[in-house]
């Protein structure tokens, strides 16, 4: 789309030959009729297509149509004589008709920006040769090429190649990210640097991308209270004062004997002022704005309400594992007794070495050295406890607590938090590793952020032992922490915050999406850590966090909060204006030119108020 | 069946807001929306009479405002 549509210009055009007119008629030394005359020249100029649709609309039955309010107040106040006022009426409300054009053009525009994440084509190799197709030919298993500086298409893994990724457009994060032979890219991501050779992994409809997009064309209709309520406001707010306008030229005159010209003329004030422009476009422009925003932060709002109810924050729930913490187990110390901290750590490793846990893989890959399983035999598992094999021809346990007091043997006890393996080698207790869950880098300023924010308590819901969970509330400055829950648990766990909320307070749930998704439909908003490629997790909930950064929950609230009280200004400065001239109006005191500012100037002061949603306050 | 049309030359916020009060009148229409912003009406009724509502919707869509179309 061009910055400004060639119709746009048009009307630009014409605006300024009226305006022009408009000026000349104003020192034309005309009497009377005369000058009604060439006053209808720029107003024909100006408004000749109002006129029109009044009339094609009203041959259609559609009485309260705003074409027809406006040919209405403005032909009729030509017939009182006051042409001039009929020609600045109609400029104006021309005027910002355009403007409104241009303002919604603009922001759809910054919105559609976001949609630069749509590829376009795809190269692919065929029978030996790299072809030219759109993404939704290629089929999946197929091998795509990317080019530095081109958009990766589709989803897939990389066969060959190094590179740096620019995720921007996808996570708001402006750190590149560097990817090689083996990992998952994401369609939407820039390639950088290097050639890379991708299998496609899912075809275009099921890809990240096609997701997203999706997502955000729809988030429209999921509308908000307000947006529902000044629709249902304006839809009686038309005919009310156009009913009030009809009485206003009628019954005084009649009752009061007073001059119709007068009365007549507060009436087609009243017309000026039916139009619920103002309030009926600049509820959904900031609503649009304050998503859009969010979005190019890497925060995905699935609809208005969503971010109205986001605003009302009182209780935020999280998930712990891959919410705060990054789901990684990763050795985080070493306790040795008698043997260095890297040869108990290659004990460890080795004895783990034939076990599928979880905590082995973490000590493997503490481990720098090579592991030969040829020293290492005889491996049992103990379930609950730990493992035991040969190693070296040395019999080695490994394990927990219960484990060394099973086979006799005296263990030291550990204050750091998370899992604890002790170790013993024929025999004699070795010492012990620590190794946790690495809590992500923008948790804590999560949490803080958000009580900055007022929400009154943040919550951990967990699977975990409570040690560890409480733990990592404790360094994280959580509220409150509920552990060793079960999936069904969880859910009755958040069923009680809902009960405990204030009555306009809501509840948020962020998790995963992986487990959890019961829990994100079940609260008032989910709230679900992206983790680009986790598609599970986009259906589930209702906001999207696409970089799985908590720290991104406190800035979503804000924006929601910021869009929320912008579109409060605006309905209430809007009625407040309105009604002032209205009554104003009515007595008299308020003339055509009041009146068209009640309209269009607040259309306008609504609609630049509500591109502030847009605008993204510099964190420092 | 649910399906999202484009709207040409939707230029009032109010005229939206009238097309969906009036499309959601058709009988047999289970939801409607219209979009302002994004210039979409997306409309979901009962698989079989998908078109007859369809072509009425497009009838209302006329009638409420002439210089509005819905891209099939």
């Amino acid at each position: 789309m061009e910055p400004m549509s060639s119709s746009q210009k048009k009307m630009l055009v014409r605006l300024g030959i009226g305006v022009f007119l408009f000026g000349v008629c104003l020192f034309l030394p005309l009497e009377s009729w005369h000058s009604v005359l060439a006053f209808a020249v720029p107003y024909l100029v100006c408004g000749w297509d109002i006129l029109w649709r009044a009339i094609r609309n009203i041959l259609r039955g559609q009485i309260f149509d705003e074409n027809f309010l406006m040919a209405l107040a403005t032909v009729g106040a030509f017939a009182i004589g006051e042409a001039m006022e009929g020609v600045v009426v109609m400029l104006f409300y021309q005027i910002g008709e355009w403007f409104q054009g241009y303002a919604v053009g603009k922001s759809r525009r910054s919105i559609s920006d976001l949609m630069e994440i749509r590829p376009d084509a795809a190269s692919v190799e065929r029978n030996g040769q790299i072809l030219t197709v759109a993404p939704e030919e290629v089929q999946v298993g197929e091998c795509i090429v990317i080019l530095p500086g081109e958009k990766i298409p589709l989803d897939g893994v990389i066969l060959e190649g190094t590179s740096s990724l620019n995720t921007t457009a996808l996570t708001g994060e402006s750190l590149p990210r560097d990817v090689k032979a083996g990992d998952d890219v994401i369609g939407g991501c820039v390639n950088l640097n290097g050639v890379l050779r991708v299998r496609v992994s899912r075809e275009y409809g099921e890809s990240t991308v096609a997701k997203i997009l999706e997502l955000v064309e729809n988030s429209s209709e999921n509308k908000a209270v307000t947006e529902n309520f000044i629709t249902r406001f304006a839809r009686w707010y038309t005919p009310i004062v156009v009913i009030f306008a009809a009485l206003l030229a009628i019954v005084p005159p009649l009752l009061l004997q007073g001059n119709w010209f007068d009365w007549v003329h507060r009436a087609l004030t009243f017309l000026v002022i039916s139009c619920p422009c103002a309030l009926v476009i600049s509820v959904p422009l900031s609503f649009f704005g304050g998503i859009g925003r969010a979005s190019r932060a890497g925060i995905l709002v699935k609809g208005s309400n969503y971010l109205e109810t986001l605003a009302k924050s009182e209780i935020v729930i999280f998930d712990k594992t891959g919410t705060l913490t990054k789901g990684n187990f990763v050795v985080t110390a070493v306790h040795p007794q008698f043997v260095s901290e890297q040869e108990l750590l290659f004990l460890a490793a080795s004895v783990e070495y034939y076990s599928t846990h979880p905590l082995s893989e973490a000590l493997r890959q503490a481990v720098q050295k090579p592991l030969d399983p040829g020293h290492i035999s005889d491996f049992q598992q103990i379930s609950g406890q730990g493992v035991c094999a040969i190693v070296d021809g040395k019999r080695v346990y490994a394990g927990n607590e219960q484990l060394m007091q099973s086979v006799g043997i005296v263990w030291k006890t550990c204050q750091s938090i998370g899992t604890i393996v002790h170790m013993a080698l024929d025999g004699k207790y070795l010492g012990h590793i620590v190794i946790s869950d690495e809590i992500k880098p923008g948790a804590k300023e999560a949490i803080g952020h958000l009580r900055a924010l007022g929400v009154r308590k943040t919550v951990m819901l967990t699977g975990d032992n409570r040690n560890v969970a409480e733990n990592v509330a404790e360094f994280l400055g959580i509220d409150e922490v509920r552990a060793e829950l079960l999936p069904a648990e969880k859910v009755s766990a958040a069923a009680e915050y809902l009960a405990d909320t204030s009555a306009r307070g809501k509840v948020v749930f962020v998790g995963d999406g992986i487990n959890d998704a019961p829990v994100l439909a079940g609260c008032d908003v989910g709230v679900a850590m992206g983790g680009l490629g986790a598609d599970a997790a986009i259906e589930a909930s209702d906001v999207v966090l696409m970089d799985d950064n908590p720290a991104k929950l406190p800035l979503a609230v804000k924006i929601a909060r910021k869009t929320v009280g912008i579109v409060w200004q605006n309905i209430i400065f809007a009625l407040a204006v309105k009604g002032i001239v209205l009554v104003l109006g009515a007595c008299g005191f308020a003339s055509m030119w009041a009146a068209v500012f009640a309209d269009v100037g607040v259309s306008v002061l609504a609609i630049l108020n509500a591109m502030r949603t847009l605008i993204e306050k510099k964190q420092s | 069946m649910k399906k999202v049309f484009h709207l040409e030359h939707l230029d009032c916020a109010n005229c939206a807001a009238k097309m969906e009060t009036a499309i959601r009148k058709i009988p047999g229409v289970i939801s409607a929306n219209v979009s302002f912003m994004t210039q979409r009406l997306s409309l979901e009724t009962p698989d079989d009479i998908f078109e007859q509502v369809l072509e009425q919707a497009v009838a209302v869509c006329r009638k409420v405002e002439p210089d509005c179309m819905i891209r099939r």
